[in-house]
Order: structure tokens, then sequence, then C-alpha cells
């Protein structure tokens, strides 16, 4: 049973086509890797679903609901819940009001002292256990990574989408990263993952859609996905004659 | 003979606009700064003109000519004195911002607070070149028609040297994509405090015109920023083509309101078609569309 | 959450000013402490009203004697036929109106298109109602003859001022408070967390032109004699928002921080250096933009804040804490200007 149905979806940029006809389907409980080169449109993806940008063709459904041209805020609501590339937490607020604010405005919201208890839990799922009162400013990025995931959580998704959520991070710290995640599909949550970190993607994902220069090139079990010719290509280019 | 004669005014005014508006794009666009005070410098380029040809006798071409260095010169310092120490401390381009508007903003009260000490609130004009020309079989006045031809030339100018110099396409880069300047060899601050004065250059030049043919007071900068903001937003920002055709657009708009509806609408018709702009096209009618 | 309201110490101190300054009429016989204090109020209820929606948001609204003018022109237009009340209802109105349509042309938009709209909107009214007057009305200045002593208009000023802080109170505690505080930190991550952005701004916005409208209306007696150019005076936005920023627009109670010093300053200025007051003013803001960025409130909050941290030790933050801050800046720098590149107009 398909939760997300990504069809014909179409974004240009000026001249440039970003995102050119691209369809795919992710299955409930699923962790689906989505794969390209830098510039392929991964993000570009991601965006167009989390609805930070408008697609100028195709249909993004999550189960029943058309989410292409609906706002962010009514696309969170209904579910589908984001990570960024570069973390964006909410630097003048506390751990704690972070996570608390994505709590608000969810199909079962929770405001005020009824928010602590669960966002404190979801702290500690995200390892963040005693931080609760620091301003997110101070994290450091690898902490800012995790409240931003905590926050994401918060919501209470459907879908998640993680962009690069792995980039970056230390041998261990990775480890950590892949652990969580894996905790989270065993929790029932379905996962869209933008990941350049080959290691994590053999070791989480079910699936994954590789993209080139807008448009889907492969999809399927990764093994095979990434023992094909024009997936390596894609990546390390043409080799030389 | 109405109809020249409207889009003699038409163009002269719509010049005028799109050379100041383009010189607030270079300094929104480029150096990301709102900068309020604009029209406030424009004013008192008109005022030291007048002060220079009715006190001195020099004819307002020799003040045009040596507006547009001064003027250059006059905003490099304004910028590196006032708004590079906002530049320094803004995290982000947002923070600058708002910064921005908040320093242009006093800076304007200064400006026009100086102009009124020293002239007060009256309107002063002086005579030149006031004298009926023929285009076309119709008469108009030869100081609107040099201020037009003039804020074309320098409109044109500006453009080309944008579309086809080094200079021009490093201030491009920045507009387009200031995080990345610097990765092509573009010094950031270099160019944003150039792009600044290039624009403080443009404004003081289109002062200079203006007091050729508009009577001027103290108090009508404010006006003139506006304006220039609109064009600025509806041309797209940063982008200078852009800006002139807005500017025409709202120099005809203007006109035919004034001439067919009411003069003491114009500032209503120039909001009508900004809201209209920001209801349809909010990047604007020639802005890339994000 | 209202109980926790209720409780602090710095509620109960707040309403015993309120009373105090009540009460200054009953045993203050001197006018000119009526008229002052009528001043400071003034000030005190616009620049209150104009950080609640500009503080959280940042979204600088340069509109406010556009707001407070119509609120003094409805007055002055339909003086004899309705009674105080009804003047009061219609002016707020009216200034909702505006707002409404101003707020939802450009709040859907960035702070840029709500500036400039802003910027212009107050010369924009007073054009309209200049061409209205002439053309259709044909009545140049209007005259207010409405029996209002000082002192009500005091106790009235005093009644909105503790009205606007109530209100803010009561916002910053509600789930409308939060969304405010999250679009102050990053709109778009607001909208990914499920807050309607624009709905929240546009509420706000309508809430504080509402006030200020309602001290236009409700001050413009004093003014026996009232046209456009008197009534949209830019100089009142102007004063506004530096009593406002000096104070610090992130907090309820810092605006009026700001207005108390100021209303002072401005009354010598104004009295001593007539001419060149423009410029002084301009001087003052200045100062303050590049000293006080955040306001005198922010700053003692900061050090307080500071001081408590320190005291506590360590126990909140491993070494590593405050190694992260120049990390998470550099990100945020990036990914703003990539994230506004790629974002919808």
């Amino acid at each position: 049973m398909s939760l997300l149905t990504v069809r014909g979806l179409t974004k240009s940029f000026g001249g440039l086509r970003a995102v050119n006809d691209l369809s795919f389907d992710i299955h409930a409980g699923q962790i689906v890797g989505l794969l390209g080169p830098n510039g392929s449109g991964k993000t570009t993806v991601i965006n167009l679903i989390s609805g930070a940008l408008r697609p100028d063709g195709g249909s993004i459904r999550l189960m029943q609901d058309e989410l292409a041209r609906l706002p962010a805020y009514r696309i969170a609501r209904l579910g589908v819940a984001r990570t960024f590339q570069l973390v964006r937490v909410l630097r003048g607020m506390t751990c704690l009001e972070n996570v608390e604010a994505g709590m608000a405005y969810r199909a079962e919201a929770r405001f005020g002292e009824d928010a602590r208890g669960e966002a404190l839990a979801l702290l500690e799922q995200v390892g963040l256990a005693g931080w609760a009162d620091v301003l997110a400013q101070d994290l450091t990025y690898i902490n800012q990574k995790r409240l931003e995931l905590a926050r994401a959580l918060a919501l209470r998704p459907r879908l998640l989408l993680l962009d690069e959520w792995l980039a970056g991070l230390n041998p261990t710290e990775l480890q950590e990263g892949i652990a969580l995640i894996r905790q989270l599909r065993a929790g029932g949550l379905t996962i869209l993952l933008v990941e350049h970190v080959m290691d994590a993607v053999r070791a989480l994902c079910d699936r994954c859609v590789v993209m080139s220069a807008g448009s889907k090139l492969a999809d399927g079990d990764v093994a095979e996905v990434l023992a094909r010719e024009d997936v390596i290509q894609a990546y390390l280019g043409v080799p030389h004659a | 003979m109405l109809f020249i004669e409207l889009v003699v005014a038409a163009l002269t005014l719509g010049g005028l606009y799109a050379l100041i508006a383009m010189g607030l794009t270079l300094q929104y666009g480029v150096a990301r700064i709102m900068n309020l005070s604009h029209g406030e410098f424009m004013i008192g380029a008109g005022f030291v003109t007048y002060w220079l040809v009715t006190s001195l006798g020099v004819n307002p071409l020799w003040a045009l000519a040596f507006s547009l260095p001064a003027g250059f010169v006059l905003q490099w310092l304004v910028y590196s004195i006032l708004l590079t120490p906002l530049v320094r401390r803004s995290a982000s381009a947002a923070a600058l911002e708002v910064d921005s508007i908040l320093a242009t903003f006093g800076i304007l009260f200064i400006v026009q607070g100086i102009l009124l000490v020293i002239w007060g609130g009256g309107f002063y004009s002086y005579e030149f070149l006031s004298v009926p020309v023929q285009v076309l079989g119709v008469p108009v006045a030869a100081n609107r028609l040099l201020a037009a031809i003039a804020a074309f030339v320098l409109g044109i100018g500006v453009y080309l040297v944008l579309a086809r110099t080094r200079w021009g396409a490093a201030l491009r880069a920045m507009a387009d994509a200031p995080q990345f300047a610097h990765l092509v060899g573009i010094n950031p601050r270099l160019m944003a405090t150039f792009a600044f004065a290039l624009g403080g250059a443009l404004v003081v030049g289109a002062g200079v015109l203006v007091s050729m043919f508009l009577p001027f007071s103290a108090t009508m900068g404010v006006a003139f920023t506006m304006k220039a903001l609109v064009i600025v937003i509806m041309g797209g920002v940063g982008n200078v083509l852009g800006c002139l055709l807005a500017g025409l657009l709202l120099g005809f708009v203007e006109t035919l309101t004034a001439r067919f509806l009411d003069p003491g609408l114009t500032m209503a018709a120039v909001f009508a078609i900004f809201l209209l702009v920001l209801l349809l096209r909010p990047q604007g009618l020639f802005g890339r569309v994000r | 959450m209202i109980r926790t309201f209720l409780r602090s110490p710095v509620t109960w101190g707040v309403l015993l000013v309120l009373v105090l300054l009540a009460s200054v009429p009953l045993w203050v016989s001197s006018q000119y402490v009526v008229a002052y204090g009528i001043n400071v109020l003034q000030y005190g209820v616009l620049a209150t009203a104009w950080a609640l929606f500009s503080g959280p948001t940042r979204y600088i609204s340069l509109a406010t004697t556009a707001f407070f003018g119509m609120g003094a022109y409805t007055v002055a237009v339909l003086s004899e036929t309705l009674p105080w009340g009804a003047l009061l209802l219609v002016a707020g109105v009216l200034g909702a109106v505006l707002a409404l349509i101003v707020g939802l042309s450009t709040l859907r938009l960035s702070g840029v298109h709500f500036v400039i709209f802003t910027f212009g909107l107050a010369e924009l009214v007073r054009q309209l109602v200049t061409w209205y007057e002439v053309n259709i009305t044909r009545v140049i200045g209007r005259y207010i003859f409405l029996d209002i002593s000082n002192v009500d208009i005091y106790w009235q000023l005093l009644a909105l001022l503790a009205l606007v802080l109530f209100t803010g109170a009561v916002i910053q505690r509600t789930r409308l408070g939060l969304v405010l505080r999250v679009i102050g930190e990053d709109e778009l991550v607001a909208q990914h967390l499920g807050m309607n952005t624009t709905r929240a701004k546009v509420a706000l916005f309508v809430l504080s032109a509402t006030f200020m409208t309602l001290v236009g209306a409700i001050i413009s007696p004093r003014w026996t004699y009232i046209d456009p150019a008197i009534v949209f005076n830019p100089t009142v936005s102007f004063q506004v928002l530096i009593m406002a920023l000096l104070g610090g627009a992130g907090h309820l109670l810092g605006p009026l921080t700001g207005v108390i010093p100021l209303t002072a300053l401005f009354e010598l200025l104004a009295a001593r250096f007539p001419n060149h007051f423009a410029v002084l003013l301009g001087v003052t803001f200045l100062v303050i933009v590049y000293l006080l960025p955040n306001g005198v409130f922010e700053r003692v909050h900061q050090w307080w804040r500071r001081l408590r941290v320190s005291r506590m030790g360590m126990q909140t933050g491993s070494p590593q804490t405050y190694a992260g801050v120049a990390e998470g800046r550099e990100a945020a720098d990036v990914s703003d200007a990539v994230d506004d590149n790629e974002a919808r107009p």
C-alpha cells in the first residue's frame, strides 16, 4: 500500500529543469533513499514534497491527500515533517521550546504544560536529555541536527523527509545516527532519505531512487541499483577511453 | 498634439523615475541595503544645484557633470562610514535588511532635517532652458526634453556597463548569489560599496536633472523614494532593465492619472499598481520566477 | 497559564503602577502634568502596539501615522453626528479594515514588501483624504468641538494602555504568541511546523493597528482644528519607532522604557531647537540603532540572564556548548541565502 505516490513531478527554475517528470512510490514503513550526484534535483524534490516550493506539474499524493499545490503549513498538518540540509533550529529558543513548537499545530495538538512531558521524551530519544533549557544557538552542529529531528518527530508525522541528515558525522556519530533512524522505522515511521553517505544508504534503505540531472535514473533494491553501470557513471562520470 | 505632449511628459517622468530606481536597485540588489533615504539625496542634489546656479552662476549641465562623481564619492563615504558597521554585525541577509531599513530611515530624517534648516519648507526652482522646442510639430519645454534625454543616456549607459563589462558582471553575480561571489574572486565588500556608490551617483544625477524643470521642496524626497521602491519591486530586484521598463510604465500611469483623473491621486495610482503587482506577480513584472 | 500570569509579581507591579497613574489627576491639579501624562500615555500605547506586531515578527511597520491619523480624522469628520462611544467604534473598525487590506496584500510576501507599503501608507492616506475633502466634501480643515476634558482623555488613554498590555500578555501565552515567536526566528520553519503564518501576521497587524487608530481617536479632541497635514505627520511614526527600539521590541514592557525618557527628551528638543528637531531626531535614532540594536531592555535582560547562567555553573552546558555558536551561525548564513533563493515568493 503506497503512502506517498509521486507522478510526473516537474519543476523548472528559469531555463533549468531541476526535476523532470519524476515518478516513484513509497510504501508505509519503508525507508527509501533518494540518491544522485550533486545538482541532480534531490533537495528540490524534498522541497516540493514539503511545500517549500510549488511544482510546475505533476502530483504528490499522501494516501488520498493531494499535496502538490498546498501551502507548506497544510502539508505539515497532514503529517509530513522534514529536516533541512543546512540545519534550521530556532536559535533564540531553548531545546524544549523548539520541540514543543512542533507539537502545537499537529493533528492531536499539545500546548503549554501539556506538551512538556512528551517534548522531554523526544529530546531523550534523540540523545539530548538534559539539554532542555539550553538555547538552540548554543548547541554544537551535531546536536542541532538532533534537535531538528526531535522537532520534526514532535509533529507525529506519517512521512519523515531527511535531507542529508547524516552528513558531516564522524564514524561514531554516524553509527548512532543510523541506529536512531532504525529505531524510528521500527516505530512505524516512513522515511524518505536524501543521502550521500553510501554506508548509511546500504545499512538503512529498503529501496532507493537514483536521480540524475532531474530525471529518475534507477529505482529498486539498493545493492542492485548501486551496482548498475549507468548509476556508477552518473556519480563518477564517463571513464576516459 | 495632446498625445505628443503626454508622451514626452510621461517619458521624462518615467525616465527620471527609472534612473532613481536603477540607483536603488543597485543598492538593494547588490549591496542589500534597503535605502529609505534615497530620495533625500536626490532632493539634496537639487538644492545644491540650485545654490550653484543662483549663487555662483554655474550652468546646470556642468553641475550635472560634476554631480555624478561627487555623488559617487559621497555615497561611497556614506556606505563605508555609516553602513559597513551594520553589514559587519548582521548575521544574515534578513538582519541586514532590517538594520539598513532602520539606519537609512534615520539618515532620511537627518538629511531632510538639514535641508529644512537651510532652505525651509518652500518650493524652489531656477530658470534654465525653459524655452519651447519643436518636437514633431508640438512645443515642448527644452529643459524637460534635455532631462529626459540625459536620463535615458545615463540609464542606458549604466545598463551597458552592467551587461558588457567585467565590473558589471561582478555586480550582477553579487546580486544573484552573494554567498558565492568570493568563490570566483569577487571582493564582496568592495563590490557592495561600489554598487552603493554607483546607485548613489545615479540618484544625485537624477536630482540635478529634476531641478532643471520641476519646482522642488525639502519634503519631496519621500514620495520619490516611495515610487523608486515600487519600481524596484515591479522590475524585479537587481534587474536594471526591468527597472527601466517599470519606471517608464509608472511614468505613464502617473502622467495619465494626473491628466485624466486628478493630479491629487497620483500616489493612489502608484499604490494601486503596486497592489496589483503584489497580488498577481510578487516577483515583479520582469523578475525571475523562483 | 492564566494562573502563573496572575501570580507573577510583574503583573501585580504593573497593575499597581497603572492604578497609581490613574489616581494622579485626583491629587495633582497642574494641567501641565496631565498634559505631559497624556503625551507619555499616547506614545506608550502607540509604541507598545507597534511592538506587539513588529517585535515578534521583525516586520518593520512604518505605518503608525496612517492609523493614528485615521483615528483622529474619523473623529474630526463624525464628531457632530455620533456619540463618543460610537466614534471610537467606527474609528477602530476603519483602522482594522485598512490594516486588513494592507496585511492581506503584503504579509504573505517577504518583509520588504510590507515595509515599502507601510512606508508610503501615511502619504497615500493623506493624499486620498485630501483629495476627498477637496473634491467631494469641499471642506478644508475640520473643527472638533467636543466637551472632553484633558483628564478624561488621560484616563481613556490609561485604560487603553492597560488593555494593550493585557492583550499582549494574553497573546504571549497562547498558540498565536508561539506562532509569532517562531516566525521571528525562522518563518519557513514555522510553516513547516503546521503554522499558518500569514493568518497570524495579519491578525496581529490588525490588532496592533486598531490600537493605534484608537489612540488617534481618543486624543483628537485636544486639537480643535485638524487637517490632513497636521494629523498625518510622519514624525509620529518615526518617534514611535525610536521609542520602541530604544526600549526594546522583544518584551511587552520594553517599549515603555523607551517612551518615558524619550518623550521628555523630544519635548525638550522641540522646545529648544524647533528648527533642528528633525535632524536631532535622526541622530538620536542612529545612535540607538548602532549602539543598542535590541534595545535597553534586551541588554539588561541579557546581562541578567548571563548572571544567572554563570551562577548555575556549567551544569547546563559542556565545554563544547559555545563552540557550536559560530558553526551554527555560519550554517544559518548560507542556508538563509540558499533557501531565500528557493523559497516561494
